[in-house]
Formats: C-alpha cells, structure tokens, sequence
C-alpha cells in the first residue's frame, strides 16, 4: 500500500485526514481513487495538482509508477518565473 | 514511466563546463536582434488599449461611435468581441485583458483601437465614451481580508478551509503545510522569536515592454509574432480566448528582453489577434512603460507572521509561518509555494505553513522568478539571524546545525534526496568575504534559499546539414543562454566542436508542444531532451554507416565525432566523421535526425547561501550594497558564465526589490509611479562586483547532473540584505523596501540618528 500525504488544506474535502494507504500502481489510479473516495475532492484534482513520488515531482504524466512502498505527496500545482 | 537517467558523475567533460563566446551576443549589441517590436508586416496597423483611470469600477456603457467615424481606424474591439470561454482556466485571463462589466484596477484594458497610424490611433482612443459607476477600491492585502472591505467579485468564498462561510469574501484560497505538532514543539523551546513582516509589490523590470504583431487571415490562419516566455502557450490560450483552432495559429517567439516569468502569461495578444481578425490586416501592438507597470504582472505584497523556537543550544524545535500576499484584481498569487518553501532549508520535526491568496484592487499579478519564494525566505531569514544573535551563535552556524539534507523529510512534504544545502553553508563559512573588515555604520547578513526546479513537457529536433554540421531545433524561448548550452550539451554528446551546432527556437508549426521556459526548467528538460535527440542521431547513423560498411549496426560504435569498427572482430574499415556521414546520407536512405520528446521529471531542487556587506547612511538612510558573494548549486554547470550570470542577476533585482523597489498606491488606488525614474531599479553603477561561487552537487535525475539556477539565485537577497542593514543600522527592519524614509525613520525609532 503506497502512503499518500495530501496537503493540509485538503483535509475536510478528505474527511477529516491528510495521510492515507491506497493500493495503487500509477498516478492515474491514484487520482481515480481520491476522486472515487473523496468526491469533494474533484474540483481540486481538475484544477490540476502536482504529485511527489518519492522525491520525484511529477505534473500532469499520468503512468508515472508508484511502487507499494512509495511515500507520495498530492501538492497544488506549481508553476515557475 | 519515469524516465530512467543515468548520471555519470565521474564523466571528463571536453565541451559541458567551458566558456564559449555567447551566440547572440553580437546581435544583440549592434541592434540586429529582433525582438517583439522589430517586425513588421506590409498594410500593417497599429493598436492601442484604452485603460480604466478608475481602481474599481462598473462599466455601464461603452460607446465607439465616434471613434469608429475616424478615418484611418479599421477596428474597435470591447468586451463584446470576446466570448466567456467554456474553459476555466481561461476565465480569468479573459476578464483581464478585456474588462467585463467591471473594472478592477487602474490600467485594466476597457477597448482596444487599431488604425492606420499610431497619432490616429491615440485619437480615437480620446473618442471612446465609457461610462463608469466608481465603487470603493481596496490595494492593501490586510485592509481587504477585513470584514467590510469592498468586495471585488460576489459570491467568492475561501477555498481550503475547514468551515465555508455565507458571506462574500476578497480572500479566495488558504493552504496549509507542514507536519509534527507546532504547539508541542514550541513547548519544548527555550527560545522563541515572533515578528511580523511587510513586503510592497515589485515588477519583473524587463528591459522590453511586450510587443506583438498578429496577422489573421480571412480564412481564419493566423501568425503571431510576439516576445514571451512560451509560444505554445500563447498559442494555446489566444485560441481558446478567440474560438480558433490551435493549429490553425502559428505562433513565432522573437528575441526576447527579458521575462522573468512575467511574460509566462498574454496580455496585448489577444487584442492584437482580434483586432486584426476584424480589420482583416495585420496589427501590431506595442506597450509603453507606463502600460507595463499599470497593466502586466507584477507580484505580490505581503503580509507575514512568523515564529521559530529553538533550544538553547541551537537546535530549532517547531516553527510557523502565516502567509497572506495579495494577487491583484483576480485568484492566483504564489502564497502556496511561499508557504512550500518558507521552512525548506530546514530538517524540522514541527512545521506549519499557512498561506492566504487574496484579491485586490491591483493588476493580476503574474510570476516573477521563484514566485512566492523570496518574500518568504525574506521573513523566515530575518527570523533565523535573531534567533541566532539571542542565542550567540553564528547565524551560519545556527543554519548548519538544523540544514535539511539527504533524507530530511522538507517542510513541503517529500523526502530530500542528495541536495547541496549544506556545502553552501559551510563553504559560505570559509568564503574570503567573511574576512573583509566592516567599518561604521557597515554590516554583513547571510540568508540561505530554496527553489523546486521544474521539469516538463519538451521536445527536441536535431538535424545533421548536408556539410555535417547541426541544426538543432528545441521550442523553449532562450531567457537565460539556453542556445549556447543546448550547443555545448549536443557538442558533448556528438563529440564534435561547439561550434558545429547551431540552436534556434522553433516556431509552434515546427516542433511539437513545449511547455513554457519558466521554473528554471529548460537546461534541465531541454537539455535532457537535446542529449537524448543527440543519442537518437548517433544511432542512426551508426546504422547508415554499418550499412556501408556491411556490417551489423551494432559492430558500430560513435566516439568523438566518429563512427568507428566497436572491435577488431568487426572489421578494419576507416572511421567516418559527421562531415562524410551527411555526404552519403541521400544515397543510404535519405536526412538523418534525431528527436526526442517527453514530459519530463527528475528535476533536482537547488539551494544557495547569500552573504552582503552594507553601509546605511544615518543622514540620509540611504543603503549602499559594499560586497556581494552567491553561493549556490548548480548540479553541473553546463555554460559557467551564463551560471554565474544568473547568480548576479538574482541578487541584482533581489537588491532592487530589497531597497528601493515598490508599487506605489495613492488614496485614490492609482499607482503613482508607473515608471523607472520613480520605480527605482538598480543600474550598474549603484553596484558592486556580485562574486559567485558554483558548486556542483549532481542531480541523479539528468545525464549530466544539471539542476536549474535561475531562481533560486532570487530566493536568498531580501533577507540577506535585510538582515546586513539591520546589522549596519542597530536596528531590525521588516519592511521591504528598506528604502531612505523607512531606514530612516527606523533608525529614529531606535534613538540612534
């Protein structure tokens, strides 16, 4: 099970929790499963986050593999200057 | 599926890491460069923007009448001529480079002219009648998160919080970071520092003013030429604002005169395109310096609370942070990534990190290198260095013992990998500027930063020329030396002489869809990119060559230039070089390219240690920057002087933005100094020598270890520079910009003048 951290101010579209076990193997069924999970959590994933993958930042691809023992990170999205 | 790398730390480079002269260099002093007002079009016209006098206001009427009676005017445009888009993330940009039924600041476009001349043009402005219903304006980001500020947009509501309110509110988002227990941790202290800190909002300062000239034909093709950041992009939304097809624009990036992520958005390109669209002719616009201080994207004002415990022997047990940066008329400021990287530099146990995104009565603000960052590193710093005087130590000291790491869990959330945070700090330590002699009035701050770094979708084309020569394509707009560095990275792979590449940037119709150059992305993404087309090339022509010699194609091997027998069991044939290679092309199966496209990732985070010796004038409260030394990572440093140009560059507009830089707003919430004489940015000669130092920590994550430099570089100056005038004052100041009134009246404070 790869443990997902959602950023703090999701916490009551995620009922009440920021840190959760999901059986997952890439970035789209991660993002299928919050979207199933939390539905109020939607209009956040449609407006795009980026996702951390053991230290590896990751906008938008969404096969990039998340192994059972991953540590990710569901972020806003970021852009630069 | 990640991209699987491997870095070579232990490769000799012969072209990666030397000085080539620059290859616009000669262009751009001579004048011969294009940028986005150096083209023109026959039968072209020229528009001009009427912009609201008023900070808040509803726009009752428009009335063109008179002004479409003029001779030599072919098209007006208003809110009429662009439809709300259907996508959401255009929204906003729609109401904002054309009002809707209100104005939200001074300078927001109401219409658009375009005429045959320019004097014809600024006529018919004159003779455009809006009607405006003036409301109450609101520009401070404290005064408009109040209960019974005036509200810019009904029905706004605060995102990310826990309980949704009734009522209407200017505050659009709030976000939060962080993990442990701050209130636990803060327990545990014997020392504890709170301050609050205030930053006024800055401009990107680009030497060029945006400029474009839009050309769309009757049977709805367009060209666009324009000086931005990313042509796809353009390209993308002004379809989407204009109901076009994308590949039906074709858009060309001019040389370009600056950006700094404020030309990561449009502004005047929607009403060029449209203008012309109506008057079937081609359009250009260009803006004056007072339209781009009024109506681009400069960035937040801040607001900020921050607090830090610690130990009494240094080690910092919670810290906290409450982020509120006003993004102008519209949702957006880079709060969340102030909040994400204020505590980034450290390995805590107890972080949170609160960011509010509000609106106000100011043009929507747009990204200016490291958004959000600077002004955060700018109060945790400031923080930092007195907490470390409380508790006698050295603030570089203090900074070493608590330094995130490999393996330190970040403030933001994900774990460190190798990073050079801490070779910063303790080559900082060693550094001969922390020797030279501070005299009265005189004194030295240091500040540590942090930056992302972004990775993204990329595309490369590289092309061997009938004479064996390079042509390589890439689509990412050269803001920073990316053509010489994407040259040296394809010389290196190829093992030919730097000179033998030549890079342009493509237009929109030649190469697939790059993202934006922005998030100092574009040595890491394009270069990968590049050294993966180069790869690409190698082996095609290894297999022409192995077809000519009758052998299989991996009997071949590519070494310095060559194509060359892999062994002595493949053969005694003579090694072939680019040059004859392309000379046999035609005959073996026709051009030879490589390509290479990808979303990429593996970008690696970078860091970098400031240190800056001032001198305050008690007099006068003028602040004179005496010494200068960046200390940052560079991962591998592909071109070192376009490196080291970075470094100085960042802590130029971080001097600028720390002493004398502010958007000034009168009672009447118009800006008061929309202009370089009275928005006071540093020239050469208000400067000393910036003296870099590059470390190379690689990044596993790019064949060549590049990490990018371009915004970390602006992290670490505001703080730097507020805490070594707060030294050379006797006092701590917290408002940006430390600007003579306010040194002053700070020194006055402290009883010291």
């Amino acid at each position: 099970m790869a443990k997902v951290v959602l950023w703090g101010s999701l916490k009551k579209a995620a009922g009440g929790k920021t840190e959760l076990d999901l059986d997952v193997s890439d970035v789209r069924e991660l993002l299928a499963a919050l979207g199933e999970r939390y539905p109020e959590l939607g209009p956040q994933l449609d407006a795009g986050v980026s996702v951390s993958i053991d230290g590896t930042m990751v906008r938008d691809n969404l096969f990039v593999d998340i192994k059972p023992d991953s540590d990710v990170y569901v972020l806003p999205r970021m852009a630069g200057g | 599926m990640s991209l699987q790398t491997e870095t070579d730390t232990k490769r000799i480079f012969k072209q990666v890491g030397t000085r080539p002269v620059r290859p616009d260099g000669i262009d751009k002093v001579t004048g011969r460069a294009r940028f986005g007002a150096d083209m023109e079009m026959p039968g072209m016209l020229h528009g001009l923007v009427l912009r609201s006098p008023h900070p808040h206001a509803k726009v009752k009427k428009i009335d063109i009448s008179r002004a479409a009676k003029l001779a030599g005017v072919k098209a007006i445009v208003t809110r009429d001529d662009f439809k709300m888009p259907k996508d959401k993330d255009l929204v906003d940009i729609c109401a904002n480079i054309m009002a809707r039924d209100r104005v939200f600041y001074d300078g927001h476009a109401v219409a658009a002219v375009a005429a045959t001349t320019k004097a014809i043009a600024r006529e018919a402005l004159k003779r455009i009648k809006v009607e405006y219903e003036i409301l109450p304006h609101v520009t401070d980001v404290d005064e408009a998160m109040k209960p019974g500020a005036p509200i810019l947009h009904k029905g706004m509501r605060t995102g990310g919080k826990d309980t949704v309110s009734r009522k209407d509110t200017n505050v659009a988002k709030r976000y939060v970071f962080g993990h442990g227990d701050v209130e636990k941790g803060f327990k545990q202290a014997d020392v504890v520092i709170e301050r609050s800190f205030k930053t006024a909002a800055t401009h990107q300062g680009y030497i060029e003013p945006h400029a474009c000239l839009a050309s769309i034909g009757p049977d709805g093709q367009g060209d666009l030429w324009v000086c931005t950041q990313g042509h796809y992009m353009v390209r993308n939304v002004c379809a989407g604002l204009l109901g076009l097809d994308v590949s039906q624009l074709r858009v060309t990036a001019s040389e370009i005169g600056g950006g700094f992520g404020g030309k990561t958005t449009v502004f005047i390109e929607p009403l060029a395109l449209a203008l012309s669209r109506k008057a079937n002719r081609p359009v250009k616009m260009v803006m004056s310096r007072d339209e781009v201080f009024r109506a681009t994207g400069p960035t937040s004002s801040t607001s900020m609370d921050v607090k830090i415990g610690a130990t009494k022997d240094g080690r910092i047990t919670a810290a906290h942070a409450e982020l509120r940066f006003q993004g102008g008329a519209f949702p957006g400021s880079p709060v969340s990534m102030g909040a994400m990287t204020a505590f980034a530099c450290y390995d805590l146990k107890n972080v949170q990190s609160i960011g509010y995104d509000v609106v106000t009565n100011r043009p929507k603000q747009a990204a200016y290198r490291a958004p959000g960052a600077p002004m955060a590193a700018f109060a945790v710093e400031s923080v930092i260095e007195e907490l470390a005087s409380k508790l006698g130590m050295d603030g570089l000291d203090l900074r070493i013992l608590n330094a995130a790491g490999e393996g330190t869990k970040s403030s933001y959330g994900p774990t460190f990998g190798l990073i050079g945070l801490k070779t910063t700090l303790e080559k900082a330590k060693s550094h001969p500027h922390l020797k030279a002699r501070l005299g009265k009035n005189q004194g030295r701050g240091v500040a540590c930063g942090f930056w992302f770094n972004f990775a993204g979708n990329t595309c490369v084309s590289l092309n061997l020329q009938l004479d064996g020569t390079i042509a390589l394509s890439v689509g990412t707009p050269d803001i920073g030396g990316s053509r010489a560095s994407m040259s040296l990275m394809a010389a290196e792979e190829l093992g030919v002489p730097y000179d033998k590449v030549r890079t342009i940037v493509a237009d929109t119709a030649s190469l697939g869809y790059n993202d934006v150059t922005d998030g100092s992305r574009t040595t890491f993404a394009a270069g990968l990119a590049t050294i993966e087309a180069a790869r690409d090339a190698i082996g095609k022509m290894c297999g022409r060559v192995a077809k000519v010699w009758g052998i299989p194609a991996d009997a071949v091997k590519w070494e310095n230039g060559y194509a060359k027998p892999a062994g002595p069991n493949a053969g005694d044939f003579k090694p072939m070089s680019m040059a004859e290679i392309a000379a046999i092309a035609h005959k073996t199966g026709g051009p030879i390219a490589g390509h290479y496209e990808i979303n990429a990732d593996g970008a690696g985070v970078s860091f970098a240690t400031h240190i800056v010796d001032s001198e305050v004038d008690p007099e006068t409260g003028r602040v004179t920057i005496l010494r200068y030394t960046v200390l940052q990572d560079a991962g591998k440093a592909i071109h070192p002087d376009y490196v080291e140009g970075q470094y100085q560059g960042g802590a130029v507009q971080g001097i600028g933005w720390a002493i004398n830089e502010e958007y000034i707003y009168g009672e009447d919430g118009r800006l008061q100094n929309a202009g370089f004489l009275d928005y006071r940015i540093p020239v050469a000669s208000d400067l000393p020598m910036i003296d870099t130092v590059i470390l190379e920590i690689p990044n596993p994550g790019h064949p060549y270890g590049v990490r990018g430099v371009g915004e970390t570089s602006i992290v670490p100056p505001l703080a730097a520079i507020a805490n070594s005038v707060s030294n050379a004052a006797g006092v701590r100041l917290t408002e940006l910009p430390m600007s003579p009134p306010k040194v002053l009246k700070a020194i006055g404070a402290n009883g010291r003048a």
